[in-house]
């Protein structure tokens, strides 16, 4: 059961992970259009 | 696509809650294996999702190579990462299945072997694409893409040609299966493709906005040497 949870359990880390790393490389992104903007 | 968006975020998130629901609790527990065999419903819908993001990174890849169209080459980028975490996942979950049933976390058997070719395959396209500053790298990107893409048959046909430890395929290989595994099976697989398209846009849209940044922000400085002139 240890394995069945420890694959089900690293796939969404995996997902996670990935989701966060856009999230903020958008954030990154929406701050430097806002710099370019007060130009 | 940006109203449409959410709703389709909730609807995936409940196709996955539901593949997830079925996967642990109503699909029956397979006599042999036991319960490590659950693996399955997430391991076989992951590599099904890199192959079909593989496969966009193929076309767009052709788009970009005839056309010379910077959107599709953004798409080839986009369906390239997330193809990479869905493979990673497939080569996560895999020997975490091998570890119990076969006595060994991995081993140098062909699938294997090929499906760990084509993860550093698209490993180095992303390299490429972001440690190149050539201008030629979205050509060079292509060709490369279009030649790793070949990996895919090859990885998919490697259990029907040659003898390998990994299992034969249950569904469409002639074996028998309970309905509510297979029940449990494709209701993951649809809930992966639906989450995997969803991702791709995402980054897709991302890669676009940057772009547009990026253009942006090279027109600006191009304004200030200008100006101080």
């Amino acid at each position: 059961m240890s394995y069945l949870y420890a694959a089900y359990i690293l796939t969404w880390v995996i997902h996670i992970a990935y989701l966060g790393g856009l999230a903020r490389r958008y954030m990154r992104l929406r701050k430097e259009i806002e710099e370019l903007a007060k130009k | 696509m940006r109203r449409v968006f959410p709703i389709l975020a909730v609807l995936t998130a409940v196709l996955l809650s539901y593949g997830l629901y079925q996967a642990l609790v109503v699909a029956p527990t397979e006599t042999t294996m036991g319960d490590v065999q659950r693996i399955f419903y997430y391991h076989v819908p992951s590599a099904w999702t890199a192959g079909v993001l593989f496969f966009v990174n193929f076309v767009a890849s052709i788009i970009y190579l005839v056309r010379r169209d910077t959107r599709a080459d953004a798409l080839a980028v986009a369906s390239a990462e997330v193809g990479v975490v869905f493979c990673t996942i497939v080569l996560v979950t895999g020997p975490i299945w091998a570890r119990p049933v076969w006595g060994i976390w991995w081993t140098w058997d062909l699938r294997l072997t090929l499906t760990l070719v084509l993860w550093l395959i698209y490993v180095s396209y992303l390299l490429l694409r972001r440690f190149s500053t050539s201008g030629q790298t979205p050509v060079i990107a292509a060709v490369l893409a279009i030649f790793g893409t070949l990996d895919i048959p090859l990885v998919y046909f490697s259990i029907w040609f040659f003898r390998t430890q990994h299992p034969q395929p249950v569904i469409g290989g002639g074996g028998s299966i309970d309905p509510r595994m297979l029940h449990a099976f494709f209701v993951n697989l649809i809930a992966f493709t639906c989450f995997g398209a969803l991702v791709c846009w995402s980054r897709y849209r991302l890669e676009v906005l940057r772009r547009e940044v990026e253009e942006t922000q090279a027109l600006e400085s191009l304004l200030e040497v200008r100006g101080s002139r």
